[in-house]
């Protein structure tokens, strides 16, 4: 009963439960449903349904971080089944993160990744308090699509835009797009220092990560 | 009778308390290198940075503590009393942008946006000290820090509620503080400023906050803790387990720094917030929030601590009613708390913006507070017989000699600002904003610069000239001539 099956795994996403979705994910690789079916037709539509909500004053910031949670305990399973089958999970791309130089904040940063991991996306998180340089040498190291920046305060806001600086001075701008937030941060500022997005949110930032990685020609994106 | 607003009692408060101990020592708070000997030296473990320190010597560093201390205007003169349930109020602090006073569109703040917020502060009692209200961004970010001070100290003779946005820049601020106050004895011993320190959620003296703790209490000028949990996020999400890691924050912050000093003056203070679960963003103006203010200065008054908190903020983008609301909501609560310090006046969307217009506006929400904290007060030995005994039934009270002797005290009188349908007001259709704009203009047309000693002008002028030079600043924002300036 594939349908019911998928039923089942997109509602242990909605649902933030993880044993759920990890013993669903379980008994679809001992039942011979191709891994990527199960991701795609029950897992994905889950978190999608989990943005809708979130987008529709359903669901919650502790509901979403649960999801993702959920997420991550099905692709534990499904992952490796993948790997065995010489395939992989099409990423959505690679994001380096991090909170700028001088601010120790992450609750959003954090919330960021979680959230680009479960869409997808290979997030490599830099922590907290991270000079322009590291953040140019990581996206370097990982030929990265997207650089996002966070900070909390209105001091160390500043800041992001030398990691725009840092990147252009590695020679790497034309290639790795760069996205900040953060509770000071707004669009202008984000026009201002030469960044290509700006996320009000967790969840804006999956939309804005993925419109940034469609190669259209436009302005500073805002996703909210 | 004073009325008062009180969330906690005893026992929830004795509650908090015994668990905010029991997580200095277990799982202990975050410290940095600055501060390890000297906890050390006191007997407390710190393993791997963080400290665990013991009940009882926190509790016996929390007794040398001074209950009160003032701070001092420019004349020498006790302006603020930290201490007991007196009220103050300052303006909002270190904000990036201002809300342009003619396209009322948010905008990066510059030094003249800081001098025209300091010069209507000094205008209006309502603010009983200044604040280093804005980051100016025509100065570079290397002298952002002093430099706002140096133009609060230009413009303004009240005391200031101030930070360093580093270790190594408090000194500079603390040396222009002692330039204006003639010598770091005399700001010793009657200082001008205090300065917030900031821990940063959950239980983390940073290198910068840590070491500004020490260096505050040996230099004898006040600190004030800000400490900032933010229910479910860098907190726990109940209200009353944030009101726990704030007051582990303060006690931590409060040994540190009498570890440094005994008896150096400090303020248990924060800007707490609830954590929106739909945005992620942290509303100053949200009622939960202004419950978390009262609540923790609740804890700090149970010992007897000067206070302080982050209120009368509100969180909408532009002059509106939400904002009005948020702001005066928050207003009332903190001034019914008899919270020492409350910060925050002028500022709206989450701290992102501050507005000289807002800040106009809620000193009228102070004003209305102050009045609210006088209380209702039996000012005659009849309360209304002997009124009646005059009028009869007539109900004739207006022409009353009691009615003209006590009216002043009974009923606060407004700026034009608040519509009452005064005859020779401002246009009440052109709304709060357009008065609020108009008393702006008004209050920098009555502004004189406060009177400050030529020599003492002269080295703020010199210093301020030496250090902007080193990072190329030409000429100084904000700053007019002392010839031109002493009006």
């Amino acid at each position: 009963m594939p349908d019911d099956t998928f039923t089942a795994m997109r509602q242990s996403i909605i649902d933030g439960a993880p044993d759920t979705a990890c013993d669903l994910a379980q008994r679809a690789v001992a039942s011979g449903i191709e891994p990527l079916t199960a991701i795609n037709e029950g897992y994905v539509p889950g978190m999608h349904a989990v943005g809708d909500r979130f987008a529709q004053g359903q669901m919650f910031l502790p509901d979403m971080m649960a999801s993702a949670e959920a997420m991550r305990a099905a692709m534990a399973v499904l992952d490796p089944e993948l790997k065995k089958l010489g395939t992989e999970r099409p990423m959505a791309g690679v994001v380096v993160l991090g909170t700028t130089k001088g601010d120790i904040h992450e609750i959003g940063k954090i919330l960021v990744g979680t959230l680009l991991s479960a869409h997808g996306f290979r997030v490599h998180d830099l922590g907290v308090d991270v000079a322009g340089e590291k953040f140019a040498a990581k996206a370097r190291e990982l030929s990265a699509d997207i650089v996002g920046v966070s900070a909390l305060l209105t001091t160390t806001m500043r800041n992001q835009r030398g990691v725009v600086e840092a990147l252009v001075k590695a020679g790497l701008r034309s290639q790795v797009k760069v996205m900040v937030g953060g509770a000071p941060v707004t669009r202008k500022w984000a026009e201002e220092i030469g960044a290509d997005g700006y996320a009000k949110d967790a969840m804006s930032a999956v939309a804005l990560a993925r419109s940034l990685i469609e190669p259209k020609a436009l302005p500073v994106r805002e996703a909210v | 009778m004073r009325p008062r607003f009180e969330l906690l009692d005893k026992p929830l408060i004795e509650r908090i308390l015994g668990e905010a101990f029991q997580l200095i020592e277990d799982p202990g708070v975050r410290v940095a290198p600055y501060v390890v000997e000297l906890l050390r030296s006191a007997g407390v473990t710190v393993t791997e940075g963080v400290a665990h320190i013991p009940e009882a010597l926190a509790r016996s560093l929390l007794e040398p503590v001074p209950r009160e201390f003032y701070l001092y205007d420019r004349r020498g003169k006790a302006a603020v009393h930290y201490g007991g349930d007196d009220i103050h109020f300052d303006p909002g602090s270190s904000c990036l942008n201002i809300l342009d006073p003619e396209t009322q569109q948010a905008r990066p703040a510059l030094a003249a946006d800081l001098v025209r917020l300091v010069q209507v502060a000094e205008m209006l009692p309502q603010f009983a000290a200044q604040s280093t209200a804005m980051v100016c961004n025509d100065v570079p970010p290397e002298i952002g820090d002093w430099y706002r001070l140096l133009l609060v100290l230009w413009h303004s003779e009240k005391p200031v509620v101030t930070g360093a946005f580093s270790a190594a820049s408090l000194h500079t601020l603390l040396e222009l503080l002692a330039i204006e106050s003639g010598g770091c004895e005399a700001l010793r011993n009657k200082p001008r400023a205090v300065f917030d320190v900031c821990p940063s959620p959950p239980l983390n003296w940073s290198e910068f906050a840590s070491q500004n703790l020490v260096d505050l209490a040996r230099a004898g000028v006040p600190a004030e803790i800000v400490s900032m949990p933010l229910a479910g996020a860098t907190a726990p999400v109940t209200l009353a387990g944030s009101v726990v890691q704030h007051a582990a924050e303060c006690i931590s912050g409060i040994t540190i720094h009498q570890l440094a000093q005994p008896g150096a003056p400090i303020v248990w203070g924060g800007a707490p917030a609830i954590f929106d679960m739909r945005t992620g963003r942290t509303p100053m103006g949200a009622i939960e929030t202004a419950m978390l203010d009262v609540a923790c200065a609740e804890v700090g008054k149970y010992f007897g601590l000067p206070t302080h908190a982050y209120m009368v903020a509100g969180d909408g983008r532009m002059i509106d009613a939400q904002v009005g609301m948020e702001s005066g909501m928050s207003t009332v609560l903190g001034a019914l708390a008899g919270i020492n310090m409350i910060s925050g006046a002028g500022m709206l969307d989450f701290l992102a913006c501050h507005s000289i217009e807002k800040l106009v506006m809620d000193a009228e929400a102070i004003a209305s507070a102050q009045r609210l904290i006088g209380g209702i007060e039996p000012r005659s030995e009849s309360l209304a017989v002997a009124a009646f005994a005059q009028t009869g039934l007539q109900g004739d009270f207006l022409k009353l000699k009691e009615t003209r002797a006590l009216f002043r005290k009974e009923q606060h009188f407004p700026s034009a600002i608040i519509d009452r349908g005064l005859a020779s007001g401002p246009d009440s259709s052109q709304g709060i904003l357009g008065r609020a704009q108009e008393r702006v203009e008004e209050l920098l047309a009555e502004y004189r610069r406060p009177e400050i000693l030529a020599d003492r002008e002269r080295a703020l002028l010199n210093f301020a000239e030496t250090e902007s030079g080193r990072v190329g600043l030409e000429g100084l924002p904000g700053i007019t001539s002392p010839a031109s300036a002493s009006r």
